[in-house]
């Protein structure tokens, strides 16, 4: 076990010992280094003035990923390069390039959220050669700005590549150098982050995360923090003993067979996203709209599941699509359909010291046809009032099968088995439909609260049912507003 | 050819789209905010307690816990307080720091726990044991109306008989309108750090629009006089009207704990615990009458307006006030009566936002607007065009100012040109009659707007103006920096009236030691105020250095001329260092204040007569949205913007102003909405549920223009004209567009009537209801 933390800070090798597991990334930057451009403005990851970036080696390079600096846990650093906006100016002083193009466009007004869009556009402008437009809105979702009205930032995001290319901006140059020095940091030691009563471990292996975990049947998972992070930030809950499981090998990995992909719990929906929207474009649209980029680049669709929101958002989708959860206590695995896993608001399907080990998502049949719809106040970055889920297989014009699953409409992610009783086997007509959906009243009592009404989820509901046949029957009209209105569905 | 030629200019001079003056340090992070700033040793940290109740008796309030807790080094109360437990910016005692014996709205502050650490503090702020008994809590308008308990005198505003022309108009409408609050959602919450200083003395780092208020609050609570406090602001992260009063309580409590501590102490609440206990833009009631003819010619209109101001009156005065004088936006109203209705309530004590009750005011007047044209069956901007300000006979307001720079009309048919909005008209209806499930609409809205302040004792301001020997100049004036371009427009204008390059001029932080009795940065008025006032310094010195050119190089005075970076002084050329230092060594002040207030302004509130307002700003702007008839999602594919702020200071900034305006406007009457639970408690209290709008909300296509040609016929700073608050009523334009789309389900007939904040749930309403009007009446 190590009982230490190891990265790199811009090009500082960091040690740290003694350090509460729990304290973030923003506090330990602002109160214990005394980098203080990285700003505070909510300390639960909705508005991104906090971003950071962290870069870790993949294919021989560095994979940059801007993240919330207020709902990072120090120990999740470790083995990671961590950049803030006091790394990006070249040694000379000259300003970077996204920097530049930030002020040339007029990007900065009262300047508190510049540097989170500034180390937003960096990991973007050190990722990726030519964004669309659509994807310039997607890398900024997570970032508030109030003052500008976001289109010199915008202008910015294109700006940046007139400035002079990534590959020759000065972190290129220093590229295979930190390489080689964080892949000298990659052992397979468990962490045990232990200070202030606090106790944080981070296994390196599955069986490590077991041991932890029978030995430790109370503790606190935490996989990408995103929803965790709040427990501290907001309600100031000690989380002791707490178990990373972000550096499990394991977890994190993808696999694909002809009929199913598995998704480690440690997977982030960032890395979830193209496989899924490879055979569901739908649900792939739906992750581009689960949180922030920083949000999506550190949660999970595992933690998304554990942690047993009735508001998550891919809970519906995978329900729909008849996913399976893996799960394990000790040494003993066991399946279930995701459906089974919520029981009541807050109560799961998991044992004291098991945890989600993988989801599995069947791929679809032929002649399904799979929607997801996602519905808040606004569309980027925000919390669903409600979120429903559709899986149609037809047989000749008929209903063989439907499976209709909802978020925000019950204590649980829950499945519309009325509605769905009262579809199958009937042809798929906008009369079987209207005939059906007074059933979802026996399904669903939604409650009213700041995200909307109970009439307002109820009527929806309804009318996304309404929507979901009127995109799969008929000539494709484009009857929705999100997206790039170019997905192909399945 | 002259060296002067246009071709040669210095750097940063008026007009000039020179960068924000502080960009290449916002984007590097090094920009210092208040907890960016050095911390000074023994520095502690304040957290408050706050009420749990909306309106309760205090029966008795035990600390013991919180006081034994880790690194608690004080905890305050009502009593610690040597001077008078009120930050009420009006004089009205009814705000106090810390709530005593009473809480009055959930989330109001009624202890400090002064720490080793902010976690410290924050963690020994929840031991509190306090126990409450209820009292009867008045949370929302309904209630308060019911009550009719105000916080502050209303207004009415009379011109005509309106009942009578009402009466006596051919046609008539008549509703209510909800009008939503707004959250500032400042990206830098409100903080605080004071330094205590010898004898009675503190320093107070605030982020404040307002030092003068802050420091007159300080003393007030201190129970010292104005001199013992320095209240200093660099920057702030955002303000938008929620630092005008707001950062009273922060400094207040921070100075406090500072002298009774004899440490520095830095006051920063969290995210949800600032959006709890500082207050937002008021909402309102709007209950409207009107009469018009065919055409839909207002002949009378009658307004009420009853906001939910909270449990103070802060400044509830006169932003209703200020909701009655633009209920006419750009409209003749040839009858009007207007009143106001500032109603107290169990919430936060709503406050200062940009637009200041103007929004409010202008949205119910827009509303009028429409429901004329579904009246009449007409366009609304037929509607809106018959009703301009213009010509006599139709240039008095309901305030009795005349309106004599309308040029509403010409920035609307420049703009209905430009934007194609009879073809798109056209192609929208085309494209909604063969769209079952999307549909579109199109709305073009016009503003006008008051600058001043209404109480024309705060339409004066000062500035600060040192030229150093090596001929670097330091520039002060009492106007504050909020991310606007205040700081960059004014150094600008400094440059200019040297004629140095806006580098030599070093832009310092605001003080209340260097410039004395501010007003706040509001109402606009920031560089119209500042900017003349820092004219006149500069200009003063200025006359001190022709003077003494004039007798050093023996020249006449009209044979000196400032040059960029030089001055011609008869046949020379003199460097403006040289010119500097000769000075010094003759010993010329170089040194000197400048002052402005504006004139012409009047107003008398209890005859409803006067000139409140020196100019008006105008624009207008047109939008498109698509709008989902299932869900009531919608989407502003297009607005096309043009604004008229005379001669522009410097447009970069003042387009930087309408767009950034725009789209907070646009917040406000879409997606923001802000939600009290029945035990009045604010549960949209952080980013997470309260939603401001994000990048991929802005317009798809998003074109802003200034208004060529334009000028400002009052004698303003280089003839500009105030930028700040105007563009967020442009949004206006998307309410309506919103509108015109759900009007379609029944085939423009019915007036929706959608009230804003218009979340998808409020469009999904609104086209169910006109929908099932719409087969009521087919059936």
């Amino acid at each position: 076990m190590r009982a230490h933390i190891r990265f790199i800070l811009g090009d500082e090798a960091v040690e740290l010992r003694d350090i509460d597991p729990t304290m973030t990334v923003l506090d330990w930057l602002r109160l214990e280094k005394g980098r203080a451009g990285t700003k505070e403005g909510c300390a639960e990851g909705d508005c991104g003035a906090c971003t950071v970036v962290i870069a870790r080696p993949q294919d021989g390079r560095l994979s940059y990923r801007a993240v919330n600096g207020c709902i990072v846990f120090m120990p999740m650093l470790d083995g990671c390069q961590l950049l803030t906006v006091e790394d990006l100016k070249a040694p000379d002083g000259t300003l970077h390039a996204v920097q530049q193009s930030m002020v040339d466009c007029h990007g900065s007004q009262c300047g508190f959220c510049t540097p989170g869009f500034v180390m937003s556009l960096f990991a973007l402008y050190r990722n990726e050669e030519s964004p669309t437009d659509q994807r310039i809105d997607d890398v900024l979702a997570g970032n508030l700005c109030r003052c500008t009205g976001y289109a010199p930032i915008a202008a910015a995001a294109k700006q940046m590549y007139q400035e002079g290319p990534a590959a020759k901006d000065w972190f290129a140059a220093g590229e295979a150098d930190i390489v080689a020095r964080l892949e000298a940091l990659a052992d397979g030691e468990t962490l045990c982050i232990e200070a202030d009563g606090r106790r944080l471990y981070a296994p390196a292996d599955i069986d490590g995360l077991a041991d932890i975990l029978e030995q430790n049947p109370d503790a606190c998972i935490v996989a990408g923090g995103t929803d965790v992070g709040l427990w501290v930030t907001k309600q100031l809950r000690d989380i002791t003993p707490a178990v990373h499981i972000g550096r499990v090998a394991e977890l994190r990995r993808i696999e694909e067979t002809d009929e199913a992909i598995t998704i480690g719990a440690g997977v982030t929906y960032d890395e979830a996203s193209s496989i899924i929207a490879a055979h569901y474009p739908d649900f792939g649209e739906l992750i581009r709209r689960i949180g922030g980029l920083q949000v999506r680049n550190m949660g999970t669709i595992g933690g998304n599941i554990a942690n047993g929101s009735p508001i998550g958002d891919s809970p519906p989708a995978l329900i729909a699509a008849g996913a399976m959860l893996g799960l394990r206590l000790g040494s003993e695995r066991r399946t279930m359909l995701l459906e089974d896993f919520f029981i009541d608001y807050g109560k799961q399907d998991r044992r004291p010291g098991e945890f989600v080990e993988y989801v599995v998502l069947p791929k679809p049949e032929p002649n399904t046809h799979f929607r997801c719809y996602k519905i808040s106040k606004r569309f980027d970055q925000d919390i669903s009032a409600a979120c429903g889920a559709f899986q149609l297989r037809l047989d000749g014009g008929n209903v063989a099968d439907i499976r209709i699953a909802f978020g925000g409409m019950a204590a649980t992610p829950k499945r519309a088995a009325a509605t769905e009783a009262a579809l199958t086997g009937k042809p798929w007509t906008e009369e079987t439909i209207e005939a059906a959906l007074p059933a979802t009243e026996q399904d669903y009592t939604p409650l009213t609260d700041w995200r909307a009404s109970a009439g307002y989820r109820m009527a929806v509901a309804k009318n996304l049912l309404r929507k979901f046949h009127a995109e799969t029957s008929g000539p494709a009209t484009p009857i929705r507003l999100v997206g790039d209105g170019r997905l192909a569905h399945a | 050819m002259r060296d002067d030629a246009p071709s040669e200019r210095i750097a940063g001079g008026v007009r000039e789209s020179h960068r924000h003056d502080s960009a290449h340090k916002h984007v590097s992070g090094e920009a210092v905010y208040i907890d960016d700033l050095a911390a000074p040793a023994g520095l502690l940290h304040a957290y408050p307690g706050l009420s749990e109740r909306a309106h309760a008796r205090i029966v008795s309030m035990d600390l013991s816990t919180v006081r034994a807790a880790p690194g608690v080094v004080m905890v305050l109360t009502a009593e610690d307080i040597p001077g008078v437990n009120d930050i009420s910016p009006t004089g009205l005692h009814d705000e106090p720091v810390f709530a005593d014996g009473v809480v009055q709205f959930h989330g109001q502050v009624v202890f400090a726990v002064i720490g080793e650490s902010r976690a410290q503090a924050r963690r020994a702020a929840r031991l509190a044991e306090v126990e409450y008994e209820d009292l009867p809590a008045v949370l929302d308008i309904a209630a308060a109306r019911s009550k009719a308990e105000l916080v502050t005198e209303p207004l009415t505003l009379t011109r005509g008989d309106a009942a009578a022309a009402i009466e006596a108009a051919p046609h008539r409408i008549e509703g209510r309108m909800e009008i939503g609050g707004q959250e500032h959602f400042y990206l830098e919450s409100q903080i605080a750090m004071a330094i205590p200083g010898e004898d009675d003395e503190v320093l107070v780092h605030v982020s404040s629009q307002h030092p003068s208020e802050i420091q007159h609050m300080v003393s007030h609570v201190m129970g010292v006089p104005s001199n013992a406090v320095t209240v200093e602001v660099r920057r702030m992260g955002g303000a938008f009207g929620g630092k005008e009063t707001q950062g009273n309580l922060f400094a207040a409590i921070a100075a406090l704990a500072a002298k009774k501590t004899g440490r520095a102490v830095k006051f920063r609440p969290d995210r949800d615990d600032d959006m709890a206990i500082t207050g937002k833009r008021h909402d309102f009631e709007a209950d409207y009458r009107a009469g018009f003819d065919d055409d839909g010619r207002v002949t009378g209109a009658e307004f009420t307006f009853a906001a939910r101001c909270g449990f103070s009156a802060d400044l509830s005065g006169p932003v209703t006030d200020r909701a009655l004088f633009h209920a006419d936006n750009a409209y003749y109203y040839d009858a009007a009566r207007m009143t106001s209705l500032p109603l107290k309530t169990n919430t936060c004590s709503n406050t200062a936002f940009r637009g200041f009750g103007g929004p409010q005011g202008m949205v119910a007047g827009e509303r009028v607007m429409e429901e004329i044209a579904y009246a009449l069956g007409k366009d609304p901007l037929e509607v809106r065009k018959a009703n301009f300000y213009g010509g006599p006979g139709r240039d008095v307001t309901p305030y009795h100012q005349t309106v004599e720079d309308c040029v509403v009309g010409e920035v609307v048919e420049q703009l209905e040109a430009k934007c194609d909005y009879w073809g798109r008209r056209q192609t929208i209806r085309e494209f909604n009659a063969g769209s079952r499930h999307i549909r579109r609409g199109l709305a073009l809205t016009p503003v006008k707007f008051g600058i001043s302040f209404t109480a024309t004792q705060f339409n004066q301001a000062g500035a600060l103006v040192h030229i150093y020997t090596d001929g670097t100049i330091h520039l002060n004036h009492g106007g504050t920096e909020m991310g606007q371009g205040l700081f960059t427009k004014v150094a600008q204008v400094v440059a200019e009236e040297f004629q140095v390059d806006i580098d030599k001029v070093r832009i310092s932080a605001t003080t209340t030691g260097k410039v004395p009795n501010t007003s706040a940065t509001a109402a606009s008025a920031g560089s119209d105020m500042n900017g003349m006032a820092a004219q006149a310094a500069s200009r003063t010195i200025k006359d001190r250095l022709i003077e003494f050119a004039a007798e050093h190089w023996q020249a006449p005075r009209d044979q000196i001329t400032f040059l960029p970076n030089r001055v011609r002084i008869g046949s020379e050329e003199v460097p403006f260092a040289d010119l500097v230092k000769a000075a010094y060594n003759a010993r010329i002040s170089l040194s000197s204040t400048g002052f402005y207030k504006t004139p012409k302004i009047h107003w008398d509130r209890a005859t409803g007569r006067g000139r409140p307002f020196y100019y008006f700003g105008y624009g207008a702007a047109a939008s498109e949205v698509t709008v989902d008839l299932l869900t009531g999602e919608y989407r502003v594919d297009r607005v096309d913007i043009l604004h008229d702020v005379g001669r522009s200071l410097n447009p970069a900034i003042d387009i930087g102003q309408i767009e950034g305006g725009f789209v907070q406007g646009m917040g406000w009457l879409t997606t923001e909405e802000l939600w009290w639970d029945d035990a009045g408690r604010l549960r949209t209290h952080a980013p997470s549920t309260y939603k401001i709008p994000a990048c991929g909300d802005r317009p798809k296509i998003f074109n802003v223009e200034l208004l060529a040609g334009a000028t400002n016929r009052e004698e303003t700073i280089y003839r500009s004209k105030a930028v700040g608050e105007p563009p967020l009523m442009l949004a206006i334009s998307v309410l309506h567009a919103l509108s015109d789309a759900v009007a379609s389900v029944a085939d423009h007939k019915i007036c929706p009537r959608l009230d804003p904040p218009a979340t998808p749930e409020r469009v999904l309403k609104a086209i169910d209801a006109l929908t099932r009007a719409n087969q009521g009446e087919a059936a």
